[in-house]
């Protein structure tokens, strides 16, 4: 979900920009030069899978998978998910160049809190793994949606009846980002089961192949 | 299939130097999303119109790339005339159009035209990663021109791994639909993507050091200093001036 440009008023820009550039900070922090190459290719994976389409009845809708990206990458899906965005927008001019901050808050930081919340839940086995995958899936979508939602109201009270909308349009995208996240986390255990953790230990894992 | 469809051409903007472009970009879309007044607002699209003409593209390509903004405001046009308080214009139903609403819708579409037009023909007009050199020398982390030059040079091959695996799908039989079979089977996809992307991040990593990877990427393409860096400069400095100016005294 993007914010298109011109729509935000100039706090809120500079607010999103700001709280952008510490989640990247923070993001990068994170990064040594090891694992800026699977970063940098995991950035490319999460802008192909937003041009993945499900269908939905008659209307279909793209992947997000922020929750997953979460779930891999902790904090360094920040920096992960701006990049990805910035390429967006200038490849398709989805979004912007001045809401480029206000963007990334949207989607990162619900993916580094969702990710935070269920990895512990996700990483165990069973009935208690599928639901919080689900779970990472769907509150990853809310988040970002509230986030947008919070964006458009302290700008102009009057985007009161564009948020509602935002949010009715997002309760479908929320179910199938849980499905996806579902079988998406149950497919990655089996086949890469590392991957999922924090960075850090993914790529020890890598390393000591 | 993702393509970079304006980075090709010949024009006075492309020939400016990357560095020029960004920053220029950077603070055109700043001023022209802040500016508020009409006039200011009119002059930006003016502006935004003459820099698409001196960058030499094809408009109907250029249309189709605004078409994603404006459906946001197609929906926007829908919603927000009515959802303001403010003097009626007319009432259709029980809806209230009010003058306010109306004033908003436009302002917005105008800025967000103006701001998507600079953008495509200042930024859109050269690679991504003649883009990240100059975010580099304008001060960005190295890490994350690093990230941004590295995300771009695997898009096309995550993107044909992409199309390889559906199509490996798509030949046994897979049709999408409303159905659980079907999200499980994109779920997979796209987990897959990710595997594989890991997986050739660690090749993409290993041959990196194998070369002596220093932490900097050299570009190959050098953009001779033409007579256009100083004149883009210029015209591009003097243009957001007069959009301050307007904003300010009008």
């Amino acid at each position: 979900m993007h914010i298109s440009e011109g729509i935000l008023s100039a706090p809120v820009l500079a607010a999103g920009a700001a709280a952008a550039a510490a989640g990247t900070m923070a993001g990068l922090k994170k990064l040594d030069t090891d694992h800026i190459a699977q970063a940098g290719i995991l950035a490319s994976a999460f802008f192909v899978a937003s041009l993945i389409h499900v269908p939905i009845g008659p209307s279909s809708v793209h992947l997000i998978m922020n929750g997953i990206i979460g779930l891999i990458l902790g904090w360094a899906a920040f920096p992960v998910i701006l990049v990805a965005l910035l390429l967006q927008a200038v490849f398709f001019q989805f979004g912007g160049l001045t809401t480029l901050g206000v963007n990334t808050c949207v989607m990162a930081y619900p993916a580094v809190i969702a990710g935070a919340l269920t990895r512990p839940l996700v990483l165990q086995t069973g009935l208690r793994a599928k639901v919080a995958a689900f779970a990472c899936g769907v509150l990853s979508i809310f988040l970002s949606a509230v986030i947008a939602g919070a964006a458009l109201m302290a700008t102009e009270k009057g985007f009161f009846n564009v948020t509602l909308m935002i949010l009715a349009a997002h309760l479908p995208v929320m179910a199938i980002e849980g499905i996806i996240t579902l079988f998406g986390v149950e497919f990655l255990k089996k086949v890469q089961p590392e991957l999922i953790g924090s960075f850090k230990a993914q790529f020890k894992a890598g390393k000591g192949e | 299939m993702t393509e970079e469809v304006f980075a090709r051409g010949d024009s006075p903007l492309h020939r400016t130097a990357p560095v020029v472009r960004t920053a220029l970009a950077v603070v055109y879309c700043t001023v022209v999303a802040l500016v508020n007044g009409f006039y200011a607002i009119l002059a930006a699209l003016a502006f935004s119109i003459l820099m698409t003409a001196a960058a030499r593209l094809n408009p109907v390509r250029v249309m189709r790339h605004l078409a994603w903004a404006l459906g946001f405001l197609c929906f926007l046009w829908f919603v927000l005339p009515w959802s303001i308080a403010g003097t009626p214009l007319f009432c259709a139903g029980r809806l209230t159009v009010t003058r306010e609403g109306v004033a908003l819708c436009t302002r917005i579409t105008l800025k967000s035209i103006s701001i998507l037009l600079a953008m495509i023909s200042l930024l859109a007009t050269m690679r991504v990663a003649a883009l990240g050199q100059a975010l580099g020398k304008l001060g960005l982390p190295p890490k994350l021109v690093q990230l941004l030059l590295l995300a771009y040079r695997y898009l096309f091959v995550l993107e044909q791994e992409y199309h390889r695996l559906y199509r490996a799908a798509r030949i046994r039989n897979f049709i999408p639909r409303t159905n659980l079979h079907t999200y499980r089977t994109f779920a997979y996809l796209a987990a897959m993507l990710l595997v594989r992307a890991v997986h050739r991040a660690r090749r993409v990593h290993q041959a990196m050091i194998c070369r002596g990877f220093d932490g900097r990427f050299h570009s190959l393409q050098v953009y001779r200093p033409t007579v256009w860096n100083p004149v883009v400069a210029a015209a591009g400095s003097l243009v957001c001036l007069t959009l301050v100016v307007l904003e300010m005294t009008i």
